[in-house]
């Protein structure tokens, strides 16, 4: 039978051939799972007992649950508060380090550090340079000279930008990479003839860097976005004991899908928050589609 | 003599695989499981060695997985007619494990109920429903008032507090404060997040004249005068006697065990932790009476299950095996091997036992020792952390943030029993 098919016949049997097992490990791993994910949100399940239908009811929970609401803006601080900044920084100093000779591999290398550490310890070691007094880094520091304490984490107003510190510094070392390779890609001749005609660097910058960047931006904006979406092992280490505590003022939506989950055994309830993240992600990354080929 | 050599070998060989095939007719095997926690695996190894010895016809194999995945694996396993004939759970999992048919009630021939409750500490009471026990425990934990010597022989202090009133004056002698009024060292920790909603609910509310929980623990009521006054003591540790903070050192057993902190609420199960802590002195006091004399205390413990997947020999087996591991002798093997408490006075109430400087404290709060019967333990720990975080950090009323909890906690109760 094989050998009737003609040439263009028999290339897509080989390809599918080839195709088929990373085919069958994505209906597997992901495609099942999330099928299965958004039946559970339809669900009642403790994951002991058996699984009843209960239609919209998790929905309906979770529009009415204020907690959820929280969480939902607690979600967009950390995405409307990290992707900016670590956007501006992670440009500034890709942009000097680019201009820098000087012991640039050791520099470059010192800012991907932190993206390579686990996010873990990191997050640990944070937390006790927030405590109070006697054993919290900064606040020995402004007792030290007379200031008074600042309650980091144990405040509902300071807590969420505390714990988004060190996430954003975490993940500055990757942006920097990405922006120093943009900066690389610009051709030279782009700033030979503005130099010739005498601009000034601000100009140069505006006009010619930013402009040619825009597709290492776009890309930058959307991965960013995406993590802080998606922000976790952070908050969950840094308010263990009162997971995105206090009052809930630090919890993203990740980790109230995990404390539904796997604290109140709510499955049903936890998929439903999962189907609501996914279709974030999913407008995130449409939207993403559409900017990149637009800068095409 | 080579034939010969040959044929005896032959033989043996026969008669030995005969014998091992006669011995697998004979033997059962029934597995048991329990959560990894190093010293419980150490202790039922003990138990099941001494289990076989007495019943040799019986084998046990014991399977253990990280704390995190256990309830995952047991769920999936029982249904599917695998996994365990006994397995451990937490007392407050009995409903949802009854529930969803995933262990069966202890025979009354067997387990007598009137038996085990004269011979049980009261609070394992709570494993009875519909005229049987479901389960029972090997060992229990209870609350007490751990303090630091050092601290306390540098203040002069004579003996840990016996009254409320005793521990605020104790706990005034031993806090510390920098030049800016920066507490350094704190007289008792305080944080919600560890035992102290276990000491608010059952013990605290109940010494100011309150009955936490109505009706069986489905109806909050903690929400009166007495659970007012009794969070306005707790609150007021910290915001009017100023012997405490809340999160001081992060975490309050790490406050205690770093020797800033001169007494601490916890559970026996601390008391691994604290004996590997270099230069740390200890002692263990029962937990203060209230104005009225009133003393409480509040016990969980960890329960052994017949599990619906044995049947035949197995579940024969699997009663033997029962009680075995609340016997007498294995309570005193698992009080010495892992330093949790008996659950019956007939062990724990020994002379040696109940003198004992470390247990004796803990053993003596079980014959006042209440359970809760948390429908979700940690959401319900999570409405007092949060009452308490709303009078500190947004200034709420202790009436008002109490109330709130009450109502809050009282929905997780209805979810549960109303489904």
């Amino acid at each position: 039978m094989y050998r009737n098919l003609s040439i263009r016949q028999k290339q897509i049997v080989w390809a599918w051939a080839f195709l088929a097992v990373p085919v069958l490990f994505y209906s597997v791993i992901r495609f099942y799972p999330t099928g299965n994910a958004i039946l559970i949100s339809f669900q009642d399940w403790n994951l002991l007992g058996k699984r009843t239908w209960t239609g919209w009811e998790n929905y309906i929970k979770l529009v009415n649950d204020p907690v959820f609401w929280k969480v939902f803006k607690n979600t967009f601080v950390y995405l409307i508060l990290g992707t900016p900044i670590s956007l501006v920084i992670s440009f500034v100093i890709a942009y000097h380090l680019d201009k820098l000779r000087f012991m640039h591999g050791f520099l470059r290398m010192l800012y991907f550090l932190p993206f390579m550490t686990s996010a873990v310890a990191m997050a640990w070691v944070w937390r006790w340079f927030y405590q109070p007094v006697p054993i919290g880094l900064f606040n020995n520091l402004l007792a030290s000279v007379g200031i008074p304490q600042i309650a980091f984490l144990n405040s509902t107003t300071n807590a969420l930008p505390s714990v988004l510190a060190p996430a954003v510094w975490a993940g500055l070392g990757f942006q920097i990479i990405i922006f120093m390779a943009g900066l690389r890609a610009i051709p030279r001749s782009y700033y030979e003839a503005a130099r010739i005609d005498g601009v000034s660097n601000w100009t140069v910058l505006w006009e010619i860097t930013i402009p040619l960047l825009r597709s290492t931006i776009v890309f930058i904006v959307v991965f960013s976005s995406i993590g802080f979406l998606r922000i976790f092992d952070h908050v969950f280490n840094m308010t263990t004991n009162n997971p995105g505590g206090p009052l809930n003022a630090t919890k993203p939506l990740v980790l109230m899908i995990y404390e539904s989950a796997f604290t109140n055994y709510d499955m049903g309830y936890a998929a439903a928050q999962t189907v609501v993240l996914f279709l974030i992600l999913l407008a995130v990354s449409l939207l993403q589609l559409y900017l990149l080929r637009d800068s095409k | 003599m080579g034939i010969t050599s040959l044929k005896r070998a032959a033989l043996a060989a026969a008669t030995s695989a005969a014998a091992l095939f006669a011995g697998a007719a004979n033997a059962v095997e029934i597995e048991y499981w329990q959560y990894f926690f190093d010293a419980r695996v150490a202790a039922m190894e003990q138990l099941i060695e001494n289990f076989q010895a007495e019943n040799p016809d019986i084998t046990v194999k014991m399977t253990h997985f990280p704390y995190a995945d256990y309830r995952t694996k047991v769920a999936a396993a029982i249904p599917a007619g695998e996994g365990p004939d006994v397995v451990q759970l937490f007392y407050g999992w009995l409903n949802d494990y009854v529930e969803a048919e995933l262990i069966q009630p202890l025979p009354a021939e067997a387990f007598p109920v009137e038996t085990i409750d004269s011979e049980f500490f009261p609070m394992v009471q709570a494993m009875k429903g519909d005229g049987a026990y479901w389960a029972l425990p090997t060992a229990v934990r209870s609350l007490a008032l751990f303090y630091n010597e050092r601290l306390f022989e540098e203040a002069g202090i004579e003996g840990p507090p016996a009254t409320l009133d005793e521990l605020v004056e104790t706990a005034k002698k031993l806090t510390k404060a920098d030049g800016a009024g920066n507490l350094t060292q704190v007289g008792i920790t305080a944080g919600m997040t560890a035992q102290d909603h276990h000491w608010f609910r059952e013990v605290l509310v109940r010494q100011f004249g309150g009955e936490p929980y109505l009706d069986d623990y489905k109806t909050v009521n903690y929400a009166g005068e007495a659970g007012v006054k009794a969070l306005e003591f707790y609150t007021g540790l910290a915001n009017t006697e100023k012997v405490t903070a809340f999160g001081f050192m992060d975490e309050p057993q790490a406050a205690f065990k770093a020797g800033r902190a001169g007494m601490h609420i916890d559970g026996s199960f601390r008391i691994g932790s604290l004996n590997k802590q270099r230069g740390l002195k200890w002692g263990v006091a029962e937990l203060p009476a209230g104005p009225d004399g009133t003393q409480s205390n509040y016990s969980s413990y960890w329960v052994n299950a017949v599990t619906t997947k044995a049947e035949g020999e197995k579940y024969d087996a699997a009663l033997k095996f029962m009680a075995y591991i609340t016997s007498d002798e294995a309570m005193q093997i698992w009080l010495d091997t892992v330093g949790e408490l008996p659950a019956k006075p007939s062990v724990g109430m020994t002379e040696k036992n109940a003198s004992d400087p470390v247990f004796g404290p803990f053993i003596r709060g079980l014959e006042y020792a209440h359970t809760t019967k948390f429908v979700n333990e940690s959401g319900q720990r999570q409405v007092l952390v949060d009452a308490v975080e709303r009078i500190n950090l947004e200034g709420a009323s202790v009436a008002d943030s109490l109330a709130a909890a009450a109502e809050e906690e009282q929905k997780i109760l209805d979810e549960y029993y109303n489904k």
